[in-house]
């Protein structure tokens, strides 16, 4: 097509949009409601992501040493499982730090710091934390410890214990309830996704068939298909868009408020500062997703107007 | 011009068809007005030289061109050598009289400055230079047939097919589309119109072909309107 034909399809489309006034209107409130799905997807899949990582932040494998090892030996060992590609992150306590942290635990229990402070010496092991990439990953990790033993300059293993066989069930457990939310929130994600789809398509589907004679008009004048079919779906694409700033727009109230009244609730998670945070990626989405579905849907409602 | 040979259409589930064996020859310049009873077959023939039906036998030429062996991409530049003007107007209804008559040049890719000068022209000619910006639902019938009419013409088409052009409007309003039609006529634009009113056959005076259950069963050169 010609840069003319483009001017005329795009004007002629926009003047569509505005002429048939309540079927416009009704293209953009089925528009914003399928759009307004699919933002409220993009905050549950959110939701459930901040819950996954944090659940995922609370499960870790401590392994604690003798109270004999070195700390330079405790640091090779762990500068060595760091280099562990299912490793995101690992925390170091000294004896001290584990003393300090366990006197500031008991502040209010002087039974306790006196029992320690009769001992007189630090009974306390250094400890790392170690955190994986993916929960399915930890027994891989304690299998590494156990097989390549930490030993000091004398020979001896470093290691105490690892507490991986006591927390295994509970990883075990929580790893696949990860994945099957992961799964299920998916598919629920999927399917909401296609349902409104589906509604936005038979709404443009409608609104091109009050067109049919229009059409066949056109085809009959000498219009080529790509010069009947342009200003439909110029149309389209108009409501798409502005079905998708109508949506960002309420987003901002909307996820102020539903913020307000729900953060404590979520454990943490702000709907609002989420929705501040991706508003890029929210606004790509939506504007996307009405571009596409505006577009696609009036090229191939109107595919079948064009046999005559 | 355009000829028709043995141009036979039966439609699906129909025992009788709706044309039979048809053969014409139309020259160019001709004013023709084909009669016939409802369901005579007028409409069909027209439909047929529009390549808005499939004959079931038989071929249809215009000029050396072989209409239903046009491939579907070809068929709007064809159809742009053909006005057409319908009983019901079918006028684009959010389009105004004057872009009514522009989609017409503007589909067949003509320059701005071409629709800027020929649209006022022909508005002028069919006399709706008053009513440029009324939309269809402004517009009486007759108006709304004279913004057809000019929508056809726009493109200095070779044939103005009109089927049942007077069919919706009252003696005034037909007495006013006729006259145009035989303006356009005298400009060298052949005419092919389907009528039931024996007033528009009359008072052409032209040829007359009559059809009779899918079969033409008179062809008059100059002839009047009998049944």
């Amino acid at each position: 097509m010609h840069w003319t034909a483009i001017r005329r399809v795009s004007i002629g489309g926009a003047k569509n949009f505005v002429r048939s006034g309540a079927v416009s209107f009704a293209t953009v409130l089925i528009m914003t409601v399928t759009l307004g799905i699919i933002a409220a997807l993009i905050f549950l899949s959110g939701l459930l992501n901040y819950t996954l990582v944090t659940i995922r932040n609370k499960v870790d494998i401590s392994v604690y040493f003798v109270t004999t090892a070195a700390s330079s030996d405790i640091l090779a060992l762990k500068h060595r499982l760091e280099q562990l590609p299912q490793v995101a992150s690992i925390t170091y306590t000294s004896r001290d730090q584990a003393l300090a942290d366990f006197r500031a635990r008991h502040a209010n229990d002087q039974l306790t710091l006196q029992a320690l402070d009769e001992l007189g010496t630090n009974p306390l092991d250094a400890s790392l934390s170690i955190q994986a990439k993916d929960p399915s990953q930890y027994s891989s990790i304690a299998n590494f410890l156990s097989t390549g033993p930490a030993l000091s300059a004398s020979g001896v293993s470093i290691i105490d214990r690892v507490n991986y066989q006591q927390n295994k069930t509970v990883i075990d457990r929580l790893s696949f309830a990860m994945h099957t939310v992961q799964q299920v929130g998916a598919a629920i994600v999927l399917l909401f996704a296609l349902a409104s789809v589906t509604i936005a398509f038979a709404t443009i589907r409608l609104a091109i068939y009050t067109s049919r004679d229009e059409i066949a008009v056109m085809r009959l004048v000498g219009a080529s298909n790509a010069y009947i079919r342009g200003p439909f779906i110029v149309a389209g694409v108009i409501a798409g868009l502005i079905a998708a700033a109508v949506v960002l727009l309420l987003l901002l109230p909307a996820s102020w408020y539903v913020g307000q009244m729900t953060t404590d609730w979520f454990g943490g998670f702000n709907f609002f500062t989420y929705y501040v945070d991706n508003l890029g990626l929210i606004f790509l989405i939506l504007f996307g997703s009405g571009l596409v579905l505006g577009g696609a849907a009036s090229f191939l409602a109107i595919r079948r107007y064009l046999t005559v | 011009m355009i000829y028709f040979e043995k141009v036979s259409k039966i439609y699906n589930g129909d025992e009788v068809p709706a044309l039979e064996d048809v053969t014409l020859s139309i020259a160019p310049k001709e004013f023709i007005s084909i009669v016939g009873h409802s369901g005579a077959g007028k409409t069909t023939l027209l439909k047929t030289l529009l390549a808005e039906e499939r004959p079931t036998s038989g071929t249809i030429f215009f000029e050396s061109v072989n209409v239903h062996e046009l491939p579907s991409s070809a068929l709007y530049h064809y159809r742009r050598k053909i006005g057409m003007v319908f009983q019901d107007f079918r006028l684009i209804p959010h389009k105004t009289a004057y872009e009514n008559i522009a989609f017409a040049m503007e589909a067949a890719g003509r320059p701005d400055d071409e629709i800027a000068s020929d649209v006022p022209h022909i508005l002028e000619l069919v006399d709706l230079a008053e009513k440029t910006n009324h939309f269809p639902h402004q517009l009486s019938g007759g108006e709304q047939q004279r913004v057809a009419i000019g929508r056809a013409i726009i493109n200095q088409p070779d044939v103005i097919v009109a089927d049942e052009p007077t069919g919706n409007l009252d003696p005034v309003n037909t007495y006013e589309i006729v006259q145009i039609l035989k303006k356009i006529n005298e400009l060298g634009t052949t005419i092919l119109i389907t009528t039931h009113n024996k007033g528009v056959v009359d008072s052409v005076g032209r040829r007359v072909i009559t059809m009779d259950r899918g079969r033409v069963v008179r062809d008059d050169v100059q002839g009047q309107y009998v049944l």
